[in-house]
Order: C-alpha cells, then structure tokens, then sequence
C-alpha cells in the first residue's frame, strides 16, 4: 500500500504530464510572460508577482478547472509494480467477459460488412461531398434505404452477457444460501446500502432544498429557488468547476444549467474546440462509414420516434458522426475496461496488412446509443459546444453503461445495486416478480443502460443528470430505478406476468424523479 | 326568467358561404407555418383518432342514454312548446347535445349526471359547431341556466379579414385616446390586407418594400387550402383574374376574400425547424371581457427544415410541398408536437428566465388586446362561452406574432398525450361553465385554467408581501405544471350525488 503524499506526488507528477504542451499551457506560458512586462512586477518578488497577475487575470481558475478535469477521469492509483492493464480492470474474469463481448459484436459487424456488400469505410467522391455539404444541417430530410442494417446489439443482448458472468472462485451453485443471488446479477461486488448511501448523498437528505421539488409554479419563485438561483449566478460568475459541481448536486435553474454544466466538465468552448469540431466535421464530408448507418439507423429508431427528441434529429447527426471520426476519444480506453474494436486495412502496396481502430473512435454505436446525446439538445445550440459537452459527458460517465467492468459506477455494479436495494428493502415485491418471472432487472436494465434518457420527461431527466455531475457517478441512477420499483409497488404486487409488469412501468414520463429519490433514500426505513 | 330573442343578428350577419365554409373542423395548421411544411403535419389532427384504447369506457358502455320523451320537432315549434322548468339545482340530469365526433364527446359522456339527447330532444347544454350555431341559434329560445359553446359572430374574431378590419380599427381607437405607445401594444400582427377590396393600398405597401415575401390566405377557409406565397405582384395576377371573373356572376358565387399578409421571415427555429404555438383561451362572458388561459399547449413542428429560398419558384403551392416521411419505423402519429412544458423548458434553457417571463408577458398581451378588439363587436350573451384556439408564431427575437384564432379548434386527438391534453382541456372548460353549480364564479384558477383577465388584468395572490405590493405578477401560467387535479380536489365541491374522495 502506498501511504497518502506518496499517491498525491503520483497524481500530481501524472496531471503535470498530461498538463504540459496542452495549449493551455502555452497560453499559460504566454501570459506571463506578458506579465513581465507590467511595471508593477518587481524582480525580487517574481514569482509571487506573476502568480497575483495570472490570479487576477482569471488564469489561475482556468487552471485549477483544468486540475480538476483531470482528477476525474484520473484513475485511481494502483500498485507501483501493477501492469497498466489494471487499471482498466482488476479481475480477471470481467476482462475476459469483456473481451469475449467485443468479439462478438465485431464478429456480428464483419458478418453484416460482408453480407451487405458495405466497406468499413469508403472515400465520398467528390459530388457526394459537396452534396453532404450543403445538407449539413437538414441531414434528417434524407431518406437512405436502413432496412438491411440492424443495431449491432440492443441493450437486451448485453444484459444477458452481464447474467452470465461467473466469479469462478465462487463456483458453489449447487450451495444454495441465503447469501445466495436472488436476481440476475450472479457475482459479488460491493455495493453500498442505504445508510452508506445517506452518507454519500447528504444534500439530497429531507432538510435539504432541492431544485426538482417544490418548484411547481415557477411565479413566484419561492424563497429557496430564488435564493439558489443567486447562488447560481455568483458560481458561474466565478467560473469554478469545483463549486459549480457542489452547487449542482442541489439541482440547477433550467436557466443556468447549460453554463454550469459546462464549467462542471470543464468544455470551454475555445476557438480550438470550434477547429477540433470543423476538423471533424470534415473527416465526416470526406469518407464515409459502416457506422454512419448504424448511426442514421439508431437515431430514426429513437431520437426520431421520441416525443421530445425528434425536433433534434440533425443536431444527433452532426455529434453522433463526428464523435465517430474524433481519436481523442481513444484516450478514455486508458481507464475503460473496454478495448477499441481493430480492423485490418490493405497498405497501399496491397502486400502488408496493418491493424487500425475502428471506428476511429473506438466505439461501435448500438441501439438507443443517440439517447445519451439527445436531451443535450435542450441545453446547447451550436454544434461544437453540444459535442464538446456530450464527448466530456461520454468519456467521464455513459462509457461506463455498455462496458463490463467491476467499477463502483459501472452497469454490473448499477445491476447489482439495483437489485440489492430491492431486495433488501421490498423483499416481498422482489420475491412476487422473481416468482412470476419478471425479474426486476429484465425491466429495469434499459433505463439503467440509457441512464433514463427517453424514459423520462426532459425536465426530470435534467434534474437526474444533475445529480450524476453533482456526485460524479452514476450510482443515483440504479437508486432511481428501485425508487420507480417501490413507488409503483402496490400495483406491481397484483400483476402476475412479465407483461404486465412491463405494462405498469411502461410510461415514467409522468414521474417526478426527486420525490422519488428523497423517499427511498431518506424515508424509507432501515 | 328572461327571454331573449336574437333574430337582429340576422341582418348583422355576413351571408354565409357553404361552398368554402367548413365550420366542424376548424383546421390544424397554421396558416403562418404553412409554406414551409410537409402536408404529414397537417392532417394529423383531423384524422380520427384510431390508436389508442382510451382508458375511459366507450360510449355505449356507459349508462343507458335517456331519450327525450318530447316528440321530435323542430327547434321553433319546440320552443313555443315548451315548459316551464325548475332551475338547475333541481334537476338531476344535464342533458346535452353534442355536434362533434370527438374528444369532446368522450368527455361530455364521461361526467356524472350528464346525459345525450337525441338531435331533437330539449338540451341544457350544447357542443355546436359553428355550421349548426348559424342555422339555428336565431330561431332558438334560450332559457337561463343554457349553455352554448359559441358566440352567435365569433367570425369577428376568427375570420381572418374580421379579425385584422377589428385590430386595426382598435389600434386607431387606441392611438386616438391614448397615444401612440398604447397603440404599439397591439403592433402584434402582421402587415394585413383585405383583397380585392384593399388591393390598391396593398399595392402601395408591396411597392415600399421590394423583395419582400407576402403570403396569400382565403380568409373563409381553412387546413390551409388556397394559401401561397409570392414575392412578385405579378404572381397574384392569374388569382386577381379569377376574382374579377366571379364579381361578374355577382349572385351566384360570391368573390372569394383573400387577405394578403406580410409573411413572417426570421421565425424562430428549433433546430432549424418551424413550428408555431397553439394557446387555449376560453372566454365566459365578453361584457365585462372574463378570459381564461389554459396552461397546456403545445408547439407544433414542421417536418421539413425552414428555408426562404424554397419560395422563389413563383408559386409555391403548399398542398404540394408534402414530404412523406418513409424511414422503416418511422410512426406517422409522432414527431410533430411538443407539449407546452418542454417548450417552455428549451426555451428557459436558451435564454434565461426572465427572457421567458418577458415572452410569455407579450403572449398574454395579444391574447388581451385581440378579445379587447372585439368586445364591443361581439353579442355578449351569458347563454354563450367559447374555446379558442389562437395561433402565435414567434420570431428570432422572441417577439410573438398573431397568425390566427380559431373557434372550433380541433379537438381530434393526435396521439395519447394530444388526447390527454384536450380531454383535460375540455374537462375544465366545463368546471368554469359550471352547469352543476360547483363554483363560486370567485376563482382564479380552475384546473389548468389561470383567469387571465377579468374586466381588468388578474395578478396571482401568492407572495405579495414577500415581493413587495409595487411588483404584480400576471396570474397566467403558460407551459409551467398543470396540477390539476390536486387543484381540482382542493377547489370543486362534488358532483351532486357523489361523495367527495
């Protein structure tokens, strides 16, 4: 074990690197030596001279927003002699699953390559780019013939990987006790119950106001939104990541959210996002893609049948197909369990083959995968901004989802979560389900997967997505799904079949996630 | 009991016109939204309403209907025939007739103690369209306690051409007594013409401002038939032809009224989509002017994206410009509207707060100002209230626009959420009617209706102290959370015979 100053001076050795040649630092750099300059730095107190200018001219924040950016999607140091698989993911038997998943779903990609017919990826002649061009912005009015593609997998299929997984130093399964698994989720991992829970999650506590509760009329504000709405304003004013991320575990105003989760995931929206944005904009004019139908497939599935979403099916386009092309992606495969999916392409000479990610991006979009961008769209209208805040929000959080890891906030935690606050606290609707063959999960898994995206309303769904932002993790999301479980408990406890079930929890549209959340965490007892 | 006889109306009443008239089915789409759209949109809210099981009983489900015992008679023989009645609270029925074939019939059924009658047998209540409103409301006696769904000329406001002939003429009003910053209040309409009896002043107008886009719009029909776009006065020629053809034939057809409007050409985008706003106003008595705003709505999109250069072909018929989605899954029944909420939401998220509040201040204005407009023209009758179903469009600068009024609109549901809406929509509309005497006539609120204006400007009585008596806050809710039925428990007294839950 490494004592605590030890594992700081690795953090900071690894931010510094990963800090340096970033162009912040050359602005960093630039400005003070602009300072220099100034007749009010006095050379025997250099230093502390530059340091005053650089915090008074707002570089500093930038800077410490920048530290913080990288303390979360640091990962958690390990052992000195650990190999940097590790870190991707300790056990062994989740590495294999995962492995074993990847090739299935490239498998199923290769077979779908060549039954088609359909390159991985083809240069556009020149006609085509310049039609792509000019449509940039009304992608969706195009109607291409999708009905020979079909999702690579549908959350349904990876749920039942996650049921298979085995510990396999825990192979007791004739032994049946009450330690035993009652759910779906057959391997042990820790995680939390609900008083370890109140712990984490203090600010959601009864006493608490909370943006998502009370709200209903918004003239007049009552006295807390007013008051937090103020608050809001001073901490995006201030431009803090830290303090923008605290504040937002009480909720943001509908107003402010856009800003503040902006500054949360550190996305500033510089001219060299803008670039990164055209640069990528342009790779999509340029070649064409396998999964650029894959892409068009799954947002005419969802975004485009949503209720709320269909007004955005472009703006999905415009992120879902850059995101694709962006290799900068790829870095978030250092602490994903995941590996990015490799093909072979012919070398020029056409005599050596060479291995080249693909998707550029290492990520092959599956059913629903456009949902994770979709409620976005509320928030932000330019283009760069909106993918700049939904790759943060990917590589921080939704990767996560669809990885099979044994992370605290990834899905077989969430599953396993899900169904041991359910358990341990309506054993009785637990047992019902199990008995009449609707395993909660089996329900539960596509919220989870999606983080509730299209299942709730917007405003509710902002209201959740806050709390994950708040808490950097995506915890709140299981929690949420056994508060939907023990809310509609009554009505799930005279259903008798999978169907039904399904049938009372099929519209969540009307729920009011916070109450929820407070209730079963708070006022439920122990 | 007082008697009122309105043949006088007769002589005040424009000669109708079966030919364009449709009345039932006040059409969906807005005239505004029009040129941009793929028809998809259009027709959705007049298809019937096929999909979904609704949760309530169906029709022949609920108890059995108790049939007039009158004889079929026409309405005129009826009303000298009949009896005297004992007021409301002594009857235990409500019978009602219903012209339409829709949600509000659904509605109408579903209420304790309200009955159908057969065409006709003797109503209390009665669900018109305008078409019957016109053949019949003249020759009927009205005792008290009735209730009828329409003003007998709701066209001064729902006409398109009556509608700008009363605007405009307010604004002048205004601009005489009042000076011109009131009168810029009502600057919420576009550039207007009346054709062919304005063309010359038209022609002066098109001629000030070269290049601009004007849309043409018969004023008596509806779905947006006859509509185009042109930006040549050489574009209307072949219409200006047929209408002086028919001006030959004075008896027979009647000229077609067109109004001819400046075309609105920075709408707001969602997107890059189009979509205008359709608000729900219920007007109870127009002397003293009673308004009420419902605080569902929704904002209904265009599928195709919005672009002026589509409109240089020189007639862009819209019946033509249907652009059939023909994605695999694509569900026709979706993807066109968004409730108020999430609109409001976007909206907030965008611009801030008080951007919203600002907005939805203007919005109210034009509500007020319109009704205003009219309320000396209208025949206030307390047997009548009406629904209206106004049209807003707004701008890149948020600025919203009067597009049209409806009197009938349409209340064939969409889809689930579409039906919800109008059968809360309607379900409210008869707790402020009040057939059953549950109210005290003292409410502001009423379900999902906010009472906007009550011969004066209604504020909210919520945290007056708190805000300081000098700030006043409109008691108008649009887009914010419809509680409704927590209101309702609060506020109604139950049905009579029925115990309150």
């Amino acid at each position: 074990m490494l004592d605590e100053s030890a594992e700081l001076s690795v953090s900071i050795t690894q931010i510094v690197q990963r800090l340096k040649g970033t162009h912040l630092h050359s602005q960093l750099e630039k400005q003070a030596k602009e300072c220099l300059h100034k007749p009010e730095i006095k050379l025997e107190t250099l230093k502390d001279d530059v340091r005053r200018l650089l915090k008074a001219s707002g570089w500093e924040r930038k800077l410490q927003n920048a530290v913080y950016r990288e303390l979360h999607i640091l990962p958690p140091p390990g052992h000195p002699r650990a190999p940097p698989e590790h870190t991707k993911e300790p056990l062994a038997y989740m590495c294999k699953a995962q492995v074993n998943w990847e090739k299935r779903i490239l498998k199923s990609l290769n077979s779908m390559c060549t039954e088609l017919g359909i390159p991985l990826a083809r240069k556009r002649p020149v006609p085509e780019q310049k039609e792509l061009t000019n449509k940039w912005n009304e992608m969706g009015t195009d109607e291409p013939d999708l009905s020979k593609f079909r999702p690579v997998y549908a959350p349904k299929d990876f749920l039942e990987v996650l049921v298979g997984l085995r510990n396999p130093n825990n192979e007791r399964s004739e032994d049946l006790t009450v330690r035993s698994h009652w759910g779906l989720i057959q391997v042990s991992l820790n995680v939390r119950n609900i008083p370890q829970m109140r712990e984490m999650y203090p600010e959601l506590g009864l006493t608490f106001g909370q943006l998502g509760i009370d709200d209903h009329t918004h003239v007049p504000p009552d006295l807390f939104e007013s008051e937090h709405i103020h608050i809001g304003k001073k901490v995006v004013s201030e431009q803090d990541s830290a303090a923008a991320q605290q504040y937002s575990r009480q909720g943001c105003p509908t107003g402010l959210r856009a800003q503040l989760w902006s500054l949360i995931l550190n996305t500033t929206n510089d001219p060299e996002d803008i670039t990164h944005y055209e640069q990528l904009k342009a790779r999509v004019i340029h070649h064409a893609l396998l999964v650029d139908n894959l892409i068009y497939k799954d947002v005419k599935l969802t975004a485009s049948n949503d209720d709320y979403y269909f007004v955005f099916e472009d703006y999905l386009y415009q992120v879902l197909l850059c995101f694709s092309r962006d290799t900068s992606v790829l870095e978030h495969f250092n602490y994903n369990s995941a590996t990015p999916p490799k093909s072979c392409i012919q070398s020029k000479s056409g005599s050596e083959q060479s291995a080249v990610v693909y998707p550029p991006n290492g990520v092959i979009p599956f059913h629903g995968f456009s949902m994770y961008v979709a409620p976005l769209c509320f928030l932000y209208n330019e283009p760069s901004k909106l993918y700049s805040v939904f790759r943060e929000m990917y590589i921080r959080y939704f990767f996560r989802l669809h990885s099979i890891s044994s992370l605290p906030s990834g899905i077989v935690s969430l599953c396993l979560q899900f169904e041991r606050l359910l358990q341990s606290h309506l054993p009785q609707l637990f047992y019902h389900l199990r008995e009449i063959g609707a395993q909660p999960l089996r329900i539960a898994f596509k919220w989870i997967v999606r983080a509730f995206s299209g299942y709730l309303s917007t405003d509710q769904l902002l209201l959740l997505w806050d709390r994950i932002l708040g808490y950097d993790s995506l915890e709140i999301v299981a929690v949420l799904a056994a508060a939907v479980f023990a809310f509609r408990a009554e009505n799930l406890m005279e259903v008798t079949s999978l169907a039904s079930a399904e049938a009372v929890l099929a519209d969540l549209s009307t729920l009011k996630v916070m109450p929820l959340l407070q209730i079963f965490l708070f006022a439920t007892s122990v | 009991m007082q008697v009122v006889f309105l043949t006088f109306s007769l002589t005040r009443a424009p000669k109708p016109q079966p030919q364009t008239w449709t009345g039932q089915h006040e059409k969906f789409i807005p005239a505004g939204i029009l040129p941009c759209l793929g028809l998809s949109c259009q027709d959705k809210d007049c298809t019937p309403y096929p999909r979904y099981n609704t949760t309530v009983p169906l029709r022949d489900n609920y108890p059995p209907r108790q049939h007039s015992s009158l004889n079929p008679t026409s309405s005129v023989l009826r009303t000298l025939d009949r009896r005297h009645r004992t007021r409301r609270e002594g009857r235990n029925c409500i019978r009602y007739r219903c012209g339409l074939t829709n949600t509000i019939q659904d509605v109408l059924n579903q209420r304790p103690g309200w009955v159908e009658v057969k065409e006709d047998g003797d109503w209390d209540f009665n669900w018109c369209d305008v078409g019957w409103l016109r053949e019949n409301f003249d020759h009927s006696y009205m005792e008290e306690h009735v209730r009828i769904c329409h003003f007998r000329n709701h066209y001064e406001l729902t006409r398109k051409n009556l509608m700008v002939k009363n605007l405009k003429r307010y604004r002048k009003t205004l601009e005489r007594e009042a000076g011109r910053m009131e009168a810029a209040k009502c600057d919420f309409f576009p550039c207007t013409f009346v054709l062919p009896s304005e063309y010359h002043i038209f022609v002066e107008e098109f001629k000030r401002s070269p290049g601009s886009t004007w849309i043409m719009k018969p004023v008596a029909r509806s779905q947006g038939k006859g509509i185009f776009l042109f930006r040549k006065l050489k574009d209307i020629i072949d219409w200006k032809k047929d209408g002086s053809r028919s001006e030959e034939q004075k008896d027979e057809a009647q000229v077609e009224s067109y109004v001819a409007q400046r075309y609105i050409e920075n709408p707001y985008l969602i997107a890059g989509r189009k979509f205008d706003l359709r608000v729900y106003v219920l007007v109870t008595s127009y002397i003293p002017l009673k308004a009420w705003l419902y605080r569902d709505g929704f904002a209904r999109f265009s599928n195709t994206r919005f672009s002026l250069s589509s409109i240089d072909d020189q007639y862009v018929h819209l019946t033509n410009v249907a652009v059939q989605k023909t994605a695999p899954d694509y569900d026709p029944e979706k993807g066109c509207k968004w409730q108020m909420q999430p609109l409001r939401c976007y909206l907030t998220a965008k611009h801030g707060f008080e951007t919203v509040q600002t907005l939805s201040k203007e919005i109210d204005n034009i509500f007020i100002r319109s009704l205003l407009s009219v309320q000396k023209t209208i025949i206030n009758d307390k047997h009548c209230f009406e629904l209206y179903g106004y049209d807003i469009l707004l701008d890149q600068d948020l600025k919203p626009w009067l597009i049209e009024v409806n009197a009938s609109p349409s209340l064939t549901a969409s889809s689930q959420e579409d039906y919800d809406l109008k059968y809360r929509l309607l379900e409210d509309t008869l707790h402020i009617v009040d057939m059953e005497g549950r109210l005290t006539g003292k409410e502001k609120r009423v379900g999902g209706f906010d009472l906007m204006w009550n011969d004066g400007p209604v504020y909210t009585d919520v945290g007056l102290e708190a805000l300081g008596s000098s700030c006043l806050v409109a008691n108008t809710h649009l887009g914010c959370v419809n509680d409704r039925q927590k209101q309702l428990q609060q506020l109604l007294k139950p049905f009579p015979g029925q115990k309150k839950t």
